[in-house]
């Protein structure tokens, strides 16, 4: 544990006091971290390049909207666990399907897979509310002591912050695992560790389980602390933009999440405000620049800067 | 005597006091606006603001001595949580009065419960599915709903076009779903019959119409009941329907009018002539506020351009925030600003229209016209009015809309 | 509805996506670039396309020309300056560049064009139906099967025949290999980049009917140009024409059957066809 690993934490905690308007909007990000963390898992650490990992977040978000709407199960909680089994369970199904391709086949397979999700959600308005989704879903108080709160996010927000805590700590313990470190020297050299009898596909299915959870706690969180939901959960929109993210903040460092999530829409909002037709042309120009002069995102550009200053030690 | 005189003289300095407390304008009543100003939903953004400036413009005096900001925000991709995050922005730090715009159904779904509990009047200028007036006691909307159009397209088709049967083709989301509804309940009603109902895709893609039409065409029905999100969709559906020759086949297509937003018009081309539709405004209709409205508009962003039903929602919108601020003294309190909008009527450039006191849906027109020819444009011709329409979803309390 | 109407309009639809997508697969195949903008430049092909049109007026044929020529060249300006440098990236940071592209485009285009859809005035004689003898059906729709089918044997041709294709597939089936054999790779990649590029301007233009333009083409459409893609096997143009013609014609197919599947079919049809062949219908292992 180094000691700057605190400091997002601290951030996170300081920004409840310094930017007590803000906290919808903070929530949002918080979100969009823990989504990112979850795709890191399987992009940064494995090596599988997704542009479906929204069907697991819009599986979370919809396991969590349907008990409520329809179960009147609102007890945020445990709603999280059933998205969590529920996301993991589809993740598990896929994943035993889909692994066995890679490349733009894979991309492409996991795409179609977000995509029948999507169409499916869509063909069962009924259930699901279709386009106008589910709206007015209520939840019980955390822990049965603090409500959410519908203007000022205040209980969201704190309740986001520690979700992803906990998740971020999850994680970390992963990665640094045995586990983790095979998952690198598959991502590496999938060969040599198939000679060396490691056994490649379990361990690309168990991760791409674990983040499909983790992705569906994420869509929970949105579900609940927005109070709805419909198919823009499923969207390739979502997918890319949790993609383009966390590329933006730089893959497989765990927290390239927090610095492309926060980076990123910060950005995204402040040029949005002022110049609500014209923002994406900004957006776009910052992602590629970083694109054309970082080797690893933001924190490849900040480790490339951090090198130069220390005059190149032979690293 | 001095006394009288000194007594007129604070009589008249009294009454100068007061003649310039009463003229004092209030604080700044700030509007905020969210529409998908990016994203595929950036062109009707367009079309809305539009009405809102031209509002501005053509009507300087609306809002009396009390000056008005507008805050405008992007809802970006019809999804609900970027249009609630603005609303809560605009809220809890823009501290706006009244929150507007909204093209989308899902965004003002999603920013209803918002509203409701920071109590701030919402005036929707666009979102069309029935129930969203239901949702919160703080929205008011001045649009449309599908079931104003559908509902009369459908008896208009039984009564006045006289079909026994229809095809109905819709986009596969709640506005068509909707409409369907609508058009099946009306046309029903009255005496017709729908023999077949054609999901054709979702809203997102223009998919290649000619399958479903084909089908329909197949049915050999007396019309052809379309409705697709305005937009690029309509096009679509014109060009279509002339390609597969069904007008020789004696198929009439009908629609609302989101099938003949006046901005696409012009560009359907001669394979538009003799579409019927029902809709609550086309930029034909003859009545002096909205010549002056189309006049001012050309004016203002060029020749070729036109008010749609989308700008003029815009204008009626702002002109029935304006009516609020000025009969609140420009202080805004959510309660008495829905009391002022409920029964509100105003000549727009669509007719007289009304906010419905029990629903606080507007009450309006609706007008039947045919496309034709004229000095080589297409023009609405007028073929009937139906005369201060209401919601019948709500009427009927249908599905959800109870 | 009869047999032959139902293949033609499929037909047509798939012949739009293989006009579009086969600038993609060459490109991938063969630079071995993620290159999500593709979209893009099909989108301002069909901008460049409509716009001198009603514009400048000049007739169908030579629109298409134009737009050929002016995002061929515009692909050119930006292969060297921009593309050039990541070629030897990480496909992340070529899909966040592309990307970045993308809402670069789409922003520039609404700002000066604006947010509305472009509509493709078809010349008269393009307009209504043809008789065919055995069946009347869409002039336009016939027009893309001719013009989809002429590419194909064009570019097969242009594979087979001349050396230029020799050395496309040649660079495409092993790069390091046709660099040592002296092919100029580099000058490879910027022909070919700016030779499918201006295909997809074609396409964009074509296939405006169908496909509508607006400046949400890019990413509306980028699904279905990679399923294309992916289905036909990088690099392999006869793949591509397969496959979009597969894809287009089901597509139509089940929309009349069942409509209310809606997209639902493409995408399970792709999982199929990827799970069974994972190299696309056509696809090789590059070396």
């Amino acid at each position: 544990m180094r000691w700057w690993e605190a400091l997002p934490w601290l951030a996170g905690i300081a920004a409840y006091f310094l930017f007590p308007n803000y906290l919808a909007f903070g929530t949002q990000v918080l979100i969009t971290i823990l989504f990112a963390l979850s795709l890191d898992l399987v992009l940064g650490y494995a090596g599988i390049l997704t542009l479906g990992h929204a069907a697991f977040f819009g599986a979370g978000a919809y396991t969590v909207g349907m008990l409520a709407l329809h179960w009147g199960w609102n007890e945020p909680l445990s709603g999280l666990l059933a998205a969590a089994i529920v996301a993991g369970a589809i993740g598990l199904a896929s994943g035993l399907v889909l692994l066995r391709t890679h490349g733009l086949t894979l991309l492409m397979l996991t795409l179609c897979t977000m995509a029948l999700l999507e169409e499916g959600a869509n063909m069962a308005s009924a259930y699901t509310g279709g386009f106008d989704g589910m709206p007015g879903l209520k939840y019980a108080p955390l822990l049965g002591l603090f409500p959410f709160d519908l203007l000022y996010f205040r209980s969201q927000y704190v309740y986001a912050l520690a979700l992803l805590f906990a998740c971020f700590v999850v994680v970390r313990v992963l990665v640094h695992s045995h586990f983790g470190l095979s998952l690198t020297g598959i991502r590496e050299n999938v060969i040599r560790m198939h000679a060396v009898g490691a056994p490649v596909r379990a361990r690309l299915v168990t991760v791409y389980s674990v983040s499909a959870a983790l992705a569906g706690v994420a869509g929970a969180l949105f579900a609940q602390s927005n109070a709805y939901v419909n198919l823009s959960v499923l969207s390739l929109e979502r997918a890319a933009g949790v993609l383009i993210v966390l590329i933006l903040g730089g893959y497989g460092r765990l927290y390239g999440a927090f610095v492309g999530a926060v980076a990123y829409m910060v950005l995204e909002h402040a040029l949005a405000k002022a110049y609500p037709t014209g923002w994406q042309l900004g957006v776009g120009l910052a992602l590629m620049v970083v694109a054309l002069y970082a080797r690893n995102g933001m924190l490849g550009l900040a480790d490339a800067l951090r090198r130069r200053l220390r005059g190149g030690r032979g690293r | 005597m001095n006394a009288p005189r000194s007594m007129r003289a604070a009589l008249v300095a009294g009454l100068t006091l007061c003649a310039f407390a009463a003229g004092a304008p209030a604080q700044t009543v700030k509007i905020g606006v969210v529409l998908p100003y990016t994203g595929v939903g950036a062109e009707f953004a367009q079309q809305v603001d539009r009405g809102i400036q031209i509002f501005m413009k053509l009507n300087p005096d609306a809002f009396g001595p009390y000056k008005v900001e507008i805050v405008k925000r992007d809802s970006k991709n019809p999804g609900g949580a970027e249009a609630k995050t603005a609303v809560q922005e605009l809220i809890a730090q823009d501290k706006v009065d009244i929150v507007t715009g909204f093209i989308y159904s899902p965004d003002a779904i999603a920013s209803a419960p918002l509203v409701t509990e920071a109590k701030r009047p919402m005036v929707i200028m666009n979102a069309g599915t029935a129930w969203i007036t239901n949702l919160s006691p703080m929205i008011s909307r001045v649009s449309f709903s599908m079931w104003h159009a559908g509902f009369a397209m459908g008896e208009a088709a039984a009564r006045i076009v006289k079909a026994k049967t229809a095809v109905v083709g819709y986009t596969d989301y709640p506005p068509g779903k909707d409409s369907l509804d609508a058009f099946k309940r009306g046309f029903e009603a009255a005496g017709g019959k729908v023999i077949d109902e054609i999901p054709m895709g979702g809203p997102a893609k223009v998919p290649d119409f000619t399958p479903f039409f084909q089908r329909a065409k197949d049915k050999k029905p007396d019309v052809f009941f379309v409705f697709v999100p305005a937009g690029d969709h309509a096009l679509s559906v014109v060009k279509t329907y002339a390609a597969l020759g069904m007008r020789q086949a004696g198929i009439k297509l009908i629609g609302p009018g989101d099938i003949t937003q006046d901005t696409k018009l012009q560009a359907m081309g001669d394979d538009a002539v003799g579409l019927i539709t029902v809709h609550h405004y086309n930029a034909d209709l003859d009545n002096p506020a909205n010549q002056r409205l189309v006049a001012a508009w050309r004016k203002e962003y060029g020749a070729d351009s036109t008010p749609d039903f989308m700008g003029v929602q815009g204008y009626d919108g702002m002109a029935a925030i304006a009516h609020a601020v000025v009969t609140l003294r420009g202080k805004i309190d959510a309660d008495k600003a829905m009391e002022a909008l409920r029964g509100w009527k105003f000549n727009s450039p669509r007719g007289p229209i009304m906010i419905d006191p029990a629903t606080r849906d507007v009450v309006m027109n609706e007008y039947l016209s045919e496309l034709v020819k004229k000095d080589g444009r297409l023009v609405q011709k007028n073929m009937g009015v139906i005369q201060a329409v209401k919601d019948m979803c709500k009427e009927l309390k249908e599905g959800r809309c109870k | 509805m009869d047999l032959t109407s139902i293949l033609l309009g499929g037909l047509a639809a798939g012949m739009v996506l293989f006009i579009v997508s086969v600038g993609l697969s060459v490109t991938m195949g063969l630079m071995g670039f993620v290159n999500l903008a593709h979209g893009a430049f099909a989108m301002l092909g069909g901008y460049a396309i409509v716009l001198s049109m009603s514009g400048w007026g000049l007739p169908f044929p030579l629109a298409l020309a134009f737009g050929f020529a002016a995002v061929g060249a515009l692909s050119v300006v930006l292969e060297r300056l921009l593309y050039a440098r990541l070629y030897r990236a990480s496909e992340l940071d070529q899909v966040l560049f592309t990307i970045g592209l993308v809402l670069v485009t789409i922003a520039a285009v609404t700002l000066t064009v604006g947010p509305e859809t472009q509509t493709l005035v078809l010349p008269e004689w393009l307009r209504g139906q043809t008789d065919l003898g055995v069946v009347r059906y869409r002039t336009y729709s016939l027009m893309l099967i001719a013009v989809g089918a002429a590419l194909m044997v064009g570019l097969w041709l242009g594979f087979e025949r001349t050396r230029l294709g020799a050395q496309i597939r040649a660079a495409v089936d092993n790069r390091r290999m046709a660099e040592s054999l002296g092919v100029n790779v580099r000058r490879l990649f910027t022909v070919t980049f700016a030779l499918g590029s201006g295909l997809a301007a074609v396409g964009g233009g074509l296939g405006a009917e169908i496909l509508g333009l607006d400046p949400q083409y890019p990413l509306r459409y980028l699904a279905y140009f990679l399923i294309v893609v992916a289905v036909g096997g990088l690099g392999r143009v006869s793949g591509v024409f397969l496959a979009a013609l597969l894809i287009g014609l089901l597509d139509f197919v089940l929309k009349i059957q069942f409509p209310k599947g809606g997209t639902l079919f493409i995408y399970a049809l792709t999982l199929a066809l990827l799970l069974w062949r994972p190299h696309g219908l056509f696809g090789r292992r590059s070396g």
